[in-house]
């Protein structure tokens, strides 16, 4: 990226100063490494959604920023209703509240390390992973609508995993404001015989042993200790997500003219808050977050599953479940009041600080667990919110590592049996559908996570607790 | 002149079609969608569905296209291999060919979400010919 634009406010952190039809400006949190290897594009995408109507305060990138559609992924901001704010669904993403959720086993590596073989497949039996893959729940008319009303809730109560697990999803499972009346009939088909999946791409379930740990008084709170083994999931809202936001960059792009909106980049679609397409498209979204959040406690389920036929009756508490691609109405302060603002976050999570009250009693002093997902190779992370990010970034932080190679290059690049092989000989067990999907995610096509992270930590966004590294890995 | 091809994005897949016709070139396109997942040659296209769009212009008309065959791909877990596309003042009408996904056979690498806006092209060359880009979500 050229930097010539940007004034350097920190190490980590660069002004872009509004120009144009800016409204606020936009703020980067990189360190010249990072930026050097982003793309120019990602700059002036962060311009393009500060033009919007209603943003307040600055259109933010974080560290893992990278080329997206309309928005940058990576992307962070907030939008004042009272302002005639817009919502957009290229401020979501396509794969609505894609996130992470993961598990604790309590299992010291040495006793997952016996079973390794028996117990990758076991996960790669239970957990229905790849393109065309399909689960064992199918959902009538009723039973979708409940779904996409009640999430993880649902879930619950259809016998997928406890009661104790909700207070560990952000609101507590479900995302309220739902309207499953505003979800095409087309994108409930796409979801019918899709509960339950994992899905393709750069998803995955991945067993990880806790490497090493920087904060030991959060670890404690989150029950991460040196050396036990976790599970994370990587997973989003399946067909129904990407079929709404199919649906709704449509209906928002069809609606812009009349709403008197001039958009650059037809990614950018939106619509305002308060008009009758914003509306449907949050009902919509809502509902869809609740089917990826219903579609991790399934997921999570299935793997306890899994982890019991290996070891018997093991507990798998969940530590966290956070979404990366959503727009949530959160309360901010700012400008000398504490307001009601849209916050997009397209490849960005939540990062609650410590005392924040949408926390569950045995987090609040600790602040919020931030799970960063990594590569196949590499390592994942477990981060925890501060209270300075409140003020930084809406309280946001990074989501993973973000590819620096295209899908096509890493093909030519990798055979996906070299990969396996390769991970192999370093003790990381793969399973997949596909040598080429694997090839795709290649460890060597993603950014370095680590480096992401440091800087997150040097922004004051989120502050590193666990370092991660896999031992099995399902992909989609 | 007609063929299609895949061009580098750095998070997801770029895709093209080339050919005498716009219809043609829409075809082509449909082909490199299912390159994404899997080589076109290895599908037989033994099922059709038929496939009726219509749009304000011809590149939100593509979109339309490419997101209806994700549609068909994901519901009926079909991948497609043969294309008849006809287009009128607007408006598409298709016959997709191809067969129900065989994972051991197919090898499927990934699926598509959706087909984006982004990088979205429709040309007409000097030859006469046309040229069809879309990026797809995968």
């Amino acid at each position: 990226m050229n930097l010539s634009r940007l004034i350097r406010i920190s190490d980590v952190e660069w002004r872009l100063e509004p120009s144009g039809p800016m409204r606020v400006p936009g703020v980067l949190f990189a360190d010249e490494t990072l930026l050097a290897e982003m793309d120019d594009k990602v700059a002036e995408q962060v311009a393009n959604v500060a033009a919007l109507p209603g943003i307040v305060q600055a259109s933010y990138a974080m560290p893992d920023a990278h080329w997206g559609y309309g928005f940058p992924i990576g992307g962070v901001a907030a939008f004042d209703a009272d302002q005639d704010g817009v919502v957009s669904c290229g401020g979501v993403g396509f794969d609505i509240s894609c996130g992470v959720r993961t598990l604790l086993t309590g299992l010291a590596r040495e006793e997952v390390d016996r079973v390794r073989e028996r117990l990758a497949d076991a996960l790669f039996h239970k957990v229905p992973a790849g393109v065309g893959s399909t689960g064992s729940i199918r959902l009538n008319e009723q039973r979708m609508r409940e779904m996409l009303t009640g999430g993880a809730r649902w879930a619950v109560a259809q016998g997928f995993g406890t009661e104790e697990d909700l207070s560990r999803i952000e609101s507590r499972g479900a995302a309220e404001g739902a309207r499953p009346e505003d979800v095409s009939d087309r994108a409930r088909k796409r979801q019918e015989e899709e509960m339950g999946t994992l899905g393709s791409g750069n998803h995955y379930l991945e067993v990880q042993v806790i490497k090493e740990v920087y904060d030991p008084a959060a670890a404690a709170a989150f029950g991460l200790r040196q050396g036990e083994v976790v599970v994370s999931i990587h997973c989003g809202s399946r067909g129904l997500g990407h079929q709404v936001a199919t649906d709704y960059s449509k209906r928002m792009l069809e609606a812009a003219g009349r709403h008197g909106l001039h958009l650059p980049d037809r990614e950018l679609a939106c619509a305002p808050i308060r008009s009758p397409e914003g509306q449907a498209y949050l009902g919509a979204m809502r509902a869809a977050i609740n089917c990826a959040l219903a579609n991790r406690q399934i997921l999570g389920h299935l793997v306890r599953q899994a982890f019991r036929s290996v070891f018997g009756e093991t507990e798998m508490p969940l530590l966290y479940d956070v979404s990366h691609n959503t727009c949530r109405e959160e309360r901010h302060e700012g400008e000398g009041s504490s307001r009601t603002l849209f916050v997009h976050r397209k490849g960005a999570t939540g990062a609650l600080g410590p005392g924040h009250p949408d926390l569950p009693d045995d987090l609040r002093a600790a602040g919020q667990p931030v799970l960063v997902g990594g590569t196949m190779g590499t390592a994942s992370w477990i981060l925890v919110g501060t209270r300075e990010g409140a003020g930084r970034a809406f309280a946001s932080a990074c989501h993973g590592a973000g590819r620096q190679m295209s899908r096509t290059q890493a093909t030519k690049r990798w055979q996906g049996r070299e990969v396996v092989d390769d991970l192999a000989r370093r003790g990381i067990l793969i399973r997949c559908r596909s040598m080429r999907g694997v090839a795709e995610e290649a460890p060597g096509a993603y950014k370095d996570v680590s480096r992401v992270v440091e800087v997150t930590q040097a922004a004051g966004l989120a502050r590193k607790v666990a370092r991660l590294a896999p031992l099995i890995c399902v992909k989609g | 002149m007609a063929h299609w091809e895949h061009f580098e994005h750095q998070a997801d897949i770029g895709l093209r079609g080339f050919g005498a016709t716009l219809a043609d070139a829409f075809g082509q396109i449909a082909l490199a969608l299912t390159a994404v997942l899997t080589d076109p040659e290895g599908v037989r296209p033994v099922r059709s569905v038929d496939i009726r769009r219509s749009a304000p212009d011809v590149e939100s008309l593509l979109v339309d296209w490419l997101n209806a065959l994700i549609y068909e791909m994901a519901t009926r877990r079909m991948l497609f291999s043969r294309f008849d596309v006809r287009l009128e003042n607007g408006d598409l009408q298709a016959v997709a060919w191809g067969e129900i996904i065989q994972p051991e056979r197919h090898r499927p690498a990934v699926e598509v979400k959706a087909a984006t806006y982004h990088e979205l092209a429709v040309e007409r060359h000097p030859d006469g010919g046309w040229m069809v880009q879309c990026v797809v979500d995968v």
